[in-house]
């Protein structure tokens, strides 16, 4: 099911092809040998090079400090790199020569604001582009619409459970309609009934709203679910050991978690990163 | 299937709402329990001195106080007014004071770094001890009063506001940053609504403190003239032994502080009783 090959390889040589039509275009997001070490001297990322096409859901799988996190929020740019560069070729720029970067992230936690209700945490990222409440309205209702949470946008988060208060974090980043949505292992706190049903949510939307999805996850099988590329890290120092492509064809629903092929690619994917813990233990 | 239906049985009938009559009974008993414990305690009071025949001087007995409250309502009331004015003025202050600094501070980590060590050092010094000071220096003895009362008051209001605009979730102003929201929106929009529960205590401590203020700050620096407070009017009925009217006038402060207390207590239950937690009842 997965074709292997080297990151590093891949990099110069043709861009890879993951779902084999029409993706072969400039990339949206291209990390250039990026690396990023923490004020302790912890090596959080080294020499990591990415490119990240339209389109493409791609998913940063890998143990806890592998820096996959770290890749994200430099993405996002939070916190600059220590060396190498990220670039946004399809961006225009602006006059202080920042990337205008289409961007929403999801957080861990669902990172709501605890007095402000629904509505007024989704209106948040308009309000903040200086959007009057009256004019976000429709597009705010249409975001809570997309997540099934319409009838809620008075309630205050308190008053919803931990799936609806993600959804509610979902919403809030598709209202701006961005053009790459960056998540930061967004349903590793949910049960695992939740976490399925808001797999399936997010790739609707991914469908719907041709977004470009970089998704972090510990989770093998999330990451084969989900995605159609898997770039798996290794940790100490963090950096990419394979990237893989996934070609189990969309639209995927629940039954494909039991399929052979299913099986196949999650096992494939589980070896490369037992081979990479094993060298770490190793060393 | 039977012995389901025998579970289901007592199961609704604990969960069933409580009569209302019930609970009717059971507010009604939370305000008379405590009423009825003041009645007796006033009864054997008035009991002790009658019996006993304790000299009014020493210890009057309630009914002595309330013929010297009705007999120097004037005067006590308008004691109360200027007790009053001070510490709400001085409580307003300390409220808008507290907050700009902190504001201030929170911009700002320099000017943190460079003024709240004298701020820590302004409240660890007894006002009883500067308001010599402040009577040399200030234009009146109104504004003594209300400087010692605005010091007490204030640094617990910075203190917690301080902390309050600190301890914003970091996730959320990630958030901001990646919105690129400005400087004023970040404030306006998170740390700002994130720091009331922490104003709400503030608000709470520096009530209290404001009254302890203005009550201290007029015994060490006296009264200004005509413009008496109560702390005044205790010292005076003192000096000339008149204990009931003494008793009245303390009786006045206990009751503005016991109305400080639920209206900053109300102040905090209304900005808070939609979301945080300290303001909402568990739920099992």
């Amino acid at each position: 099911m997965l074709q292997r090959y080297s990151a590093s390889q891949d990099m110069a040589a043709d861009p890879s092809d993951p779902t084999g039509a029409g993706r072969s275009d400039r990339p949206i997001v291209a990390m250039r040998d990026v690396g990023k070490v923490f004020a302790n001297g912890t090596i959080a990322l080294s020499g990591m090079s990415l490119d990240v096409r339209p389109g493409e859901f791609v998913s940063l799988l890998g143990p806890s400090g592998c820096g996959k996190s770290t890749a994200l929020r430099l993405v996002a740019g939070l916190g600059g790199a220590s060396v190498g560069q990220i670039e946004w070729p399809t961006s225009s720029y602006t006059h202080a020569g920042e990337p205008e970067r289409e961007i929403s992230f999801v957080f861990q936690e669902p990172t709501l604001m605890p007095w402000a209700t629904v509505f007024r945490n989704v209106w948040l990222p308009l309000r903040l582009k200086g959007v009057s409440r009256r004019a976000a309205t429709e597009r705010v209702m249409d975001a809570l619409g997309m997540v099934g949470l319409d009838k809620f946008a008075e309630h205050y988060p308190r008053e919803l459970s931990g799936g609806m208060k993600m959804r509610v974090s979902i919403a809030r980043a598709l209202v701006t309609r961005p053009k790459v949505m960056l998540m930061d292992e967004p349903f590793a706190a949910l049960d695992e009934i939740t976490r399925q049903k808001l797999n399936d949510d997010i790739l609707r939307l991914w469908g719907d709203q041709g977004w470009t999805v970089i998704f972090v996850t510990h989770s093998v099988f999330e990451a084969v679910y989900l995605s159609s590329r898997i770039v798996v890290m290794a940790a100490r120092p963090g950096r990419v050991i394979a990237d893989l492509p996934n070609t189990l064809a969309y639209p995927r629903s629940g039954d494909v978690r039991t399929t052979a092929d299913f099986a196949a690619a999650s096992r494939e994917v589980s070896d490369v990163l037992h081979q990479s813990m094993d060298v770490d233990a190793h060393r | 299937m039977e012995t389901a239906g025998h579970t289901a049985a007592p199961l609704a009938a604990t969960a069933a709402p409580e009569s209302p009559l019930r609970a009717i009974l059971q507010r009604v008993l939370h305000v008379v329990i405590p009423l009825a414990t003041l009645v007796v305690v006033l009864l054997i009071w008035q009991w002790y001195v009658t019996a006993y025949k304790v000299p009014r001087y020493i210890l009057p007995g309630p009914m002595e106080v309330i013929r010297a409250f009705i007999a120097d309502h004037q005067m006590l009331f308008s004691a109360l007014w200027v007790t009053l004015s001070i510490t709400f003025s001085a409580l307003a202050l300390a409220l808008g004071g507290g907050v700009l600094v902190a504001v201030a501070f929170a911009q700002s980590p320099w000017l943190e770094r460079i003024f709240y060590p004298y701020a820590v050092v302004l409240q660890v010094t007894p006002i009883v001890a500067i308001a010599p000071l402040l009577i040399i220096y200030a234009p009146s003895t109104h504004a003594v009063l209300l400087m010692c009362a605005f010091l007490v008051a204030f640094f617990p209001i910075l203190s917690n506001m301080t902390q309050g605009l600190k301890s914003t979730d970091h996730n959320l102003l990630n958030l901001f940053d990646i919105y690129n929201a400005t400087a004023w929106q970040r404030l306006r929009y998170v740390k700002l609504p994130g720091a009331l529960p922490y104003f709400a205590t503030g608000l709470r401590i520096g009530g209290g403190l404001a009254l302890i203020g203005s009550v201290v700050a007029e015994f060490t620096a006296g009264s200004a003239g005509t413009e008496s407070g109560l702390a005044f009017r205790i010292l005076e009925a003192g000096r000339r032994l008149n204990v009931p009217r003494l008793f009245a006038a303390l009786l006045l402060i206990t009751a503005t502080g016991v109305t400080i207390f639920f209206l900053t207590s109300f102040i905090s239950h209304l900005l808070l009783r939609r979301w945080h937690e300290s303001a909402l009842t568990r739920e099992n």
